[in-house]
């Protein structure tokens, strides 16, 4: 079940995100849901990997854990080289600052601040708070909305919301990048926009994805297509 | 941490502030400050203005008092100070008038007394009142008009005084620092200080008090009054202005609670508004924290920007709200100056630093644990929506709020007592209001299949958000509650206080009456076709002993307490106490009863240190009486009926000598009768207590106009709590509304599902409200006022009616503008 590209990351000690083993069980109201049941995974740096699955099978829960949003039930994370699990949650939070960016689904603008607000906001958590505006806009700058930075997410149509969302994951500069349906609310051409400006930048600045899609042409780009399916991740 | 907390909430305040989530919260504050410091603002004027007229009863504003001549250096420390000053000599001597002699209370003044208030005098007996510009001038004696009658002088006779002989030129009828028993004293005979050494009487070894009356600027006179407390002599005291006469003492006392009372509701509300507000918003910005948290930020970092944002908005709001309050207090005082008489005092800036004080501790109070609850939202809910924070923990939320309480409200109303019972009375009301909220909520469950679809989807909301239905439904209850506290129960209350003091309330007192004169009397009043008043027999007394210890005024520490141990009472005897009496400690005699016992005025007990079971000798007429306390009795002073201290049964005084008194009414035209009547009965006094009842009746009227303007305040408290509680669930509801459209729904049946829901909810808290308000007006009316309570069917019938019609109209207010506008914009706004 693991894969060659798996054991060749970790063989090397290279990987930025690496997961051993990882299971995660809940208690929903028929008993015990064992979500995942022993993953694999290593990505190494600049790498893009497409995670697959069906609806349900696991994969918000997957990237939850790898980005140490939430600890597993068993087996280890490394990310950045820093066990997840030896650490606080502030000081997971601390690795993640500047390091680690993310692309939602659903946006996740702050609807009290501006595009240029919300992209300054992880400047100023991620270690540039002297030079917050100025990398704010050429970040947005480079999403194309330098004529809209001064709007509220709610006067932002669905594919822009999403284009601040990349511009604010990027904007720090981030080792790693989480994306967890990045499309999954956009037509299809709003969609290939937004996937061309995720490739593009990650080719400019070297940023590791991991993605979580259902969209073929999103997975297709990717370096690797592994799926997630009875809670185990496969190449098929 | 990469950037600071510091500077990041003060950064993002802008922000947030642009967003409108904080301006709620910010604008419960301000309203909540505004309504806090206007209060202590005209509280403060107001209990200035009436310190003012209390300052009347000592005819200045402070006094030294002393057996001997006032030092030169007290007398100077004043005059530095720019204070004004005045002096007289009282003394007890006998006055002579060809055969009749007369005890009589001496009183000799300089041209500066008195200087407040005003004396009043008339050129004959029972002629109308003038006010002289100062006392008596040299040579000149004015005299009581019972002295008149009872040693038969007229204007223009020469009274003796000791050596000297001094013409008789006015009656004197009123003396503002008259202070004492009303029925003690000796007729007084005023004259000029100059003339004191001619009369020969004030030797060292006469029982001489010497005052040195003071008066000016506050501030100048609180600084001689502490300058003055170190040089001191022996024997020499200060007295400052409450040491009054029951009547106003109550009066005074009652109009504060009052006050107080109406800015604590102020600042209940306030802090309802602020939680709810805190709460909403706290949840509103769980998705701020999450994301915070996701893109590197610790919790600790986010629970700070919050928190300082919090104090922010706590310092600023506060400021403008004090700001507001001073605004609001001056327009509001140019409108209502015109009814106090001189004018209202200037305010101090207390009230701005107390508005801030209010202001930060209600804030944190009540908001810290939604704040603090921010941050522990778990940073997967960027990945999973539905997690949020644990809701804080009621414990800390409730034990918080308890304290914050008890923290203001010892602040306001710098009483423990009253504070601890209006604590527990808020708490019950908390945990009542909740309680039943919640079980009506959970009633309306089976009715969500019954109804239209309107009245189905608007119930089906109430009960599907239970616990902040629950929250809303007891923040409307409160809000409408205090409302109709201040709306009705106030007007109940302060009319019953009113009218303790009736308008046909007896104007005068007649004492020493004999026993045999009793009846003649009767026939003289019935035969001038007036009620013949009731009369009360009336045994004077020394408290001799408390138990096995003798009574000896030295050793009390307040001047009261002092001069009550060291005179003789009034004491009575009857089977019934008097209408107003109310016992708050053991229990009236009964028929059959042991017949050696006292019922004592709580207040006396409290000075003198008496207390139940306490066995009480007093030496009456050179005979011993003794006796237990079996009871003790609230008295109704500012209600002038005849009352005393001390009253025992029939039994027990029945043998002592007795005279009697008895109090009436009688307006100008009877004064002719009052002549006849000592004409008759030479022996007999009448004292007229028309002034006093005026100074009395004038503080009522300001103290009701006084409690009529904090309403104002306390109703925009309360507006706010309802204002706070909609917009809780407004972004909610828009979203619920825009999706229905979406689905199809008719504007017409969105609109009537929202307002059938808000109809409910606001029937339900007015309602609760209702239920509430009659509990506390009970509670106030027995407990803390001793008045009447009567059930006011208006609270139940205005409380559910103005409960369904005010907040269906501010539901439907927040619901019309989400109609208009096209669903998607709302959804996306929403989303
Ligand atoms: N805390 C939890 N409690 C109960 N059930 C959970 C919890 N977390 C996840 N699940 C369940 O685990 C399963 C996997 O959820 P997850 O969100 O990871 O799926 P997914 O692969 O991302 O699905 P989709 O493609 O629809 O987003 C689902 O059935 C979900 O209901
Ligand atoms: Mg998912």
């Amino acid at each position: 079940m693991v894969s060659h590209s798996n054991v060749a990351a970790r063989a090397t000690g290279t990987a930025l995100v690496e997961a051993i083993g990882l299971t995660k069980s809940v208690q929903g109201p028929g008993g015990q849901l064992d979500i995942l049941k022993g993953v694999d995974l290593a990505v190494a740096p600049a790498e893009a990997v497409a995670i697959l699955g069906a609806s349900g099978s696991g994969k918000s829960t997957l990237l939850g854990l790898l980005a140490g949003l939430d600890l597993p039930s068993g087996g280890e994370v490394r990310l950045l080289s820093e066990s997840l699990g030896n650490l606080e949650e502030d000081a997971r939070a601390r690795l993640r600052a500047g390091q680690v960016g993310f692309v939602f689904q659903s946006f996740q603008l702050l609807p009290a601040l501006t595009a240029l607000e919300n992209v300054m906001l992880s400047l100023e958590l991620g270690g540039h708070p002297g030079d917050a505006r100025k990398l704010a806009l050429e970040a947005l700058e480079r999403v194309g909305l330098k004529d809209r930075v001064a709007h509220y997410p709610s006067q932002l149509s669905g594919g822009e919301q999403q284009r601040v969302a990349v511009a604010r994951a990027f904007a720090p500069n981030p080792k790693v990048l989480f994306a967890d349906e990045p499309t999954g609310n956009l037509d299809q051409v709003t969609g290939e926009q937004i996937i061309r400006l995720l490739f593009g930048l990650k080719d400019e600045l070297g940023t590791a994805l991991v993605l979580v899609t259902h969209d073929v042409e999103l997975a297709s780009r990717c370096d690797r297509r592994l799926f997630l399916r009875d809670g185990v991740l496969g190449t098929q | 941490m990469r950037v600071g907390a510091f500077r990041y909430s003060l950064r993002s305040l802008l922000r947030e502030w642009r967003a409108g989530e904080l301006q709620v919260l910010a604008l419960a504050v301000v309203i909540a400050v505004a309504a806090v410091t206007s209060v202590g603002f005209f509280t403060d004027r107001v209990q200035r203005a009436m310190l003012l007229q209390a300052t009347e009863l000592l005819g200045a504003d402070l006094a030294v008092v002393s057996a001997d001549e006032i030092s030169e250096t007290l007398s100077t420390g004043a005059t530095e100070r720019g204070l004004s000053i005045a002096r007289f000599v009282t003394f007890p001597s006998v006055v002579l008038f060809g055969d009749a002699a007369q005890l009589a209370e001496l009183k000799a003044v300089d041209g500066g007394y008195p200087l407040r208030g005003r004396l009043r005098v008339a050129v004959e007996p029972f002629g109308p009142e003038l006010e002289p510009e100062g006392g008596p001038g040299p040579g000149e004696v004015w005299a009581e008009t019972r002295l008149f009658q009872q040693m038969g002088f007229q204007v223009g006779d020469l009274l003796q005084v000791g050596d000297t002989e001094l013409r008789v030129t006015r009656v004197l009828t009123y003396e503002p620092d008259r202070g004492g028993d009303l029925f003690q004293l000796a007729p007084r005979v005023m004259f000029n200080l100059a003339d004191v050494p001619a009369t020969g009487l004030v030797t060292p070894a006469s029982r001489v008090r010497h005052q040195l009356l003071v008066a000016g600027d506050e501030a100048a006179v609180n600084d001689y009054r502490s300058w003055a407390a170190d040089r001191l002599a022996a024997n020499e005291r200060i007295e400052g202005v409450r040491d009054a006469r029951p009547e106003l003492r109550q009066a005074i006392e009652r109009a504060e609670q009052f006050l107080g009372l109406a800015a604590l509701v102020a600042v209940l509300l306030a802090g309802g508004a602020i939680a709810v507000a805190a709460r909403h918003y706290s949840e509103r910005q769980s998705d701020t924290s999450a994301v915070m948290r996701c893109l590197g930020a610790s919790r600790d970092f986010v629970v700070r920007v919050f928190l300082l944002r919090l104090l922010w908005i706590a310092v600023l709001s506060s400021l403008a709200g004090a700001l507001a309050g001073y605004g609001a207090q001056t327009v509001l005082t140019a409108l209502l100056g015109q009814w106090f008489t001189g004018g209202l005092p200037g305010a101090s800036a207390w009230p701005v630093f107390s508005g801030l004080a209010v202001g930060l501790v209600t804030v944190l109070g009540f908001a810290l644990p939604s704040m603090l609850r921010i941050g522990r939202v778990p940073p997967l809910r960027v990945l999973r929506r539905e997690l949020g924070a644990p809701p804080p923990a009621m414990w800390l939320v409730l034990g918080l709020a308890l304290v914050t309480l008890g923290v203001l409200l010892l602040w306001q109303a710098g009483d423990a007592r009253l504070a601890g019972r209006v604590l527990g009375g808020a708490v019950a009301t908390g945990v009542l209001l909740w309680g039943v909220a919640w079980a009506m909520i959970w009633l309306l469950k089976p009715l969500r299949t019954r109804g239209g679809v309107a009245l189905r989807f608007g119930l089906a909301n109430l009960s599907r958000r239970g616990s902040l239905s629950a929250v809303q439904l007891s923040a409307f209850g409160l809000g409408i509650m205090a409302l109709l506290l201040l709306a009705l129960v106030r007007v109940d209350l302060l009319s019953a206080w009113e009218q303790n003091l009736p308008e046909d309330a007896p104007n005068h007192f007649m004492i020493n009456v004999q026993p045999e004169e009793v009846e003649p009397l009767r026939a003289l009043f019935e035969s001038r076709g007036l009620d013949a008043p009731a009369y009360y027999p009336m045994v004077r007394g020394r408290l001799a002993y408390i138990n096995d210890r003798p009574v000896n005024p030295e050793d009390y520490e307040s001047a009261r307490a002092e001069r009550l141990a060291a005179r003789e009472f009034n004491l009575s005897f009857g089977d019934a106490p008097q209408p107003d009496n109310r016992i708050i400690a053991g229990r009236w005699w009964q028929p059959g009863d042991d017949l050696a016992q006292w019922s004592v005025e709580e207040g006396l007990a409290q000075t003198l240190g008496i207390a139940m079971g306490d066995r009480l000798v007093f030496r009456v007429a050179g005979e011993s009486v003794e006796g237990r306390v079996t009871s003790l009795r609230t008295v109704q002073w500012d209600s002038f009926n005849v009352n005393f201290f001390v009253l025992a049964p029939p039994e027990l005084l029945a043998e002592m000598p007795a005279t009697y008194i008895t109090s009436f009414r009688l307006d100008a035209e009877g004064d002719g009768l009052l002549a006849a009547a000592v004409r008759q009965f030479p022996s007999i006094t009448v004292l007229d207590v028309r002034a006093l009842m005026e100074q009395v009746r004038s503080i009522m009227d300001r103290a009701t106009l006084a409690v009529e303007y904090v309403f104002l305040f306390t109703l925009l408290a309360g507006v706010t709590v309802l204002f706070a509680a909609i917009q809780a669930t407004r972004s909610v509801r828009q979203r619920e509304t825009a999706l229905l459209r979406t689905l199809g729904a008719s504007r017409r049946q969105v609109l009537a599902g929202l307002l059938s829901e808000f109809l409910v909810m606001g029937a339900l808290a007015g309602l609760l409200a209702a239920a509430g308000a009659t509990l506390i007006g009970y509670v106030l009316a027995a407990q803390i006022f001793d008045l009447p309570f009567v059930v006011n069917p208006w609270l139940w019938i205005a409380g559910i009616g103005g409960g369904a019609a005010g907040v269906g109209f501010a539901g439907w207010l927040g619901a019309r503008g989400v109609l208009k506008q096209p669903p998607l914009f709302t959804l996306r706004k929403a989303a």
